[in-house]
């Protein structure tokens, strides 16, 4: 064995020390598993019955979808949410409208539709379930937009 | 002289069929006749349930990589009982001779599918939004028949129902409308353009 053949051989045991040892610290959000144990499956929740228009937490907030959206598409074809929330829709069927700033591309061009950056809703636009936070949050919302 | 044969013994079997038979009992020929209807019949009616299987149905490429793929992903497909609706379910009448109109039109369907008009992805992209206006339109005329078959107006709960749901329903209803009015696309892909314009696909000033 010459000399750099043992030098690796070290460095190896060394990682491999290293690696066997820092196995118990990792710690994800979603809790440690070890290897040999299967993971604790998580409670999958189940989404909100339909409710009223939420509160934001802060002004530039995108509101926050009050509904379930299961299996509603956004696709180049069609968009499920617009068929209620697009300006030619809401007033037939009681849904908020989109905001006018969706009609603007990134240089401010105002389009006669809506914009491809503001077409994919979800990407914003999140419904909500009754989760406990993964990491603590002590936000409060500015005194004009909290609720009383 | 082959032709004089022929017409020759297709009289005789006329003869035949019209001359009471010296042979057999009434009752054999009757027996016989009412189990050779039932395996009729049966064979009959099994071939055409075949038909209305779902294995049948994606046996064509077309059905399989577009439609049935797209289904694959909605509530008919799976969800929370476990109660699927196949292909058929929506697509073929249940009862009788509706069901037997409806298979007679589908050999239309057999003669593009040789003919290749939907036999690639693209294909059947372009002609999508003509295939969905006949399947609407359909639909549209039988007050939604095959929807019904399962979803009935008058066993709906209202209070089960979310918000939202409720309040299209009794919208709907009190116009006259009928399932597929709103829940276009609920099994498929909607085609291009569904929600810029509603009136380009459905055909109707909106």
């Amino acid at each position: 064995m010459n000399r750099s053949e043992i030098c690796a051989l070290a460095a190896a045991m060394l990682l491999l020390v290293t690696v066997s040892s820092a196995d118990d610290n990792v710690q994800s959000l979603r809790g440690d598993s070890s290897l040999d144990a299967d993971a604790q499956t998580p409670i999958i929740k189940r989404w909100e019955p339909d409710q009223d228009v939420m509160a934001r937490d802060f002004v530039q907030q995108p509101p926050l979808v009050p509904h379930s959206i299961d299996g509603y598409k956004i696709d180049k074809n069609s968009n499920k949410c617009l068929t209620c929330h697009s300006w030619a829709n809401y007033r037939e069927s009681g849904a908020t409208k989109i905001s006018q700033t969706h009609f603007s591309d990134r240089d401010e061009t105002v389009l006669d539709n809506v914009a491809p950056r503001r077409y994919f809703c979800t990407q914003c636009h999140v419904p909500q379930k009754d989760t406990k936070p993964l990491v603590e949050n002590s936000f409060e919302p500015v005194k004009a937009i909290q609720e009383r | 002289m082959s032709d004089k044969n022929s017409t020759g013994s297709s009289r005789s079997l006329w003869q035949l069929l019209r001359s009471p038979s010296g042979k057999y009992s009434l009752g054999a020929l009757t027996v016989t006749g009412f189990v050779v209807g039932i395996l009729f019949w049966g064979g009959f009616n099994w071939a055409m349930e075949l038909t209305n299987t779902e294995t049948f149905c994606i046996s064509c490429h077309e059905m399989q990589v577009n439609v049935y793929e797209e289904y694959r992903d909605t509530v008919h497909y799976n969800n929370r009982t476990g109660v699927r609706a196949v292909c058929s379910d929506c697509h073929v009448p249940k009862e009788w001779h509706y069901k037997m109109l409806r298979k007679i039109v589908a050999t239309n369907e057999l003669f593009h599918h040789f003919l290749g008009t939907v036999d690639t992805p693209e294909k059947f992209e372009a002609k999508r939004l003509e295939l969905a206006q006949h399947v609407w339109k359909t639909m549209k005329e039988t007050n939604s028949r095959e929807c019904r078959n399962c979803h009935d107006y008058d066993s709906m709960d209202y209070v089960d129902q979310q918000r939202r749901a409720v309040k299209a329903h009794i919208k709907g209803f009190d116009k006259g409308e009928t399932c597929i009015d709103c829940h276009k696309g609920i099994a498929h892909s909607l085609p291009a353009m569904y929600t810029e314009d509603v009136s380009a696909v459905t055909g109707n000033e909106h």
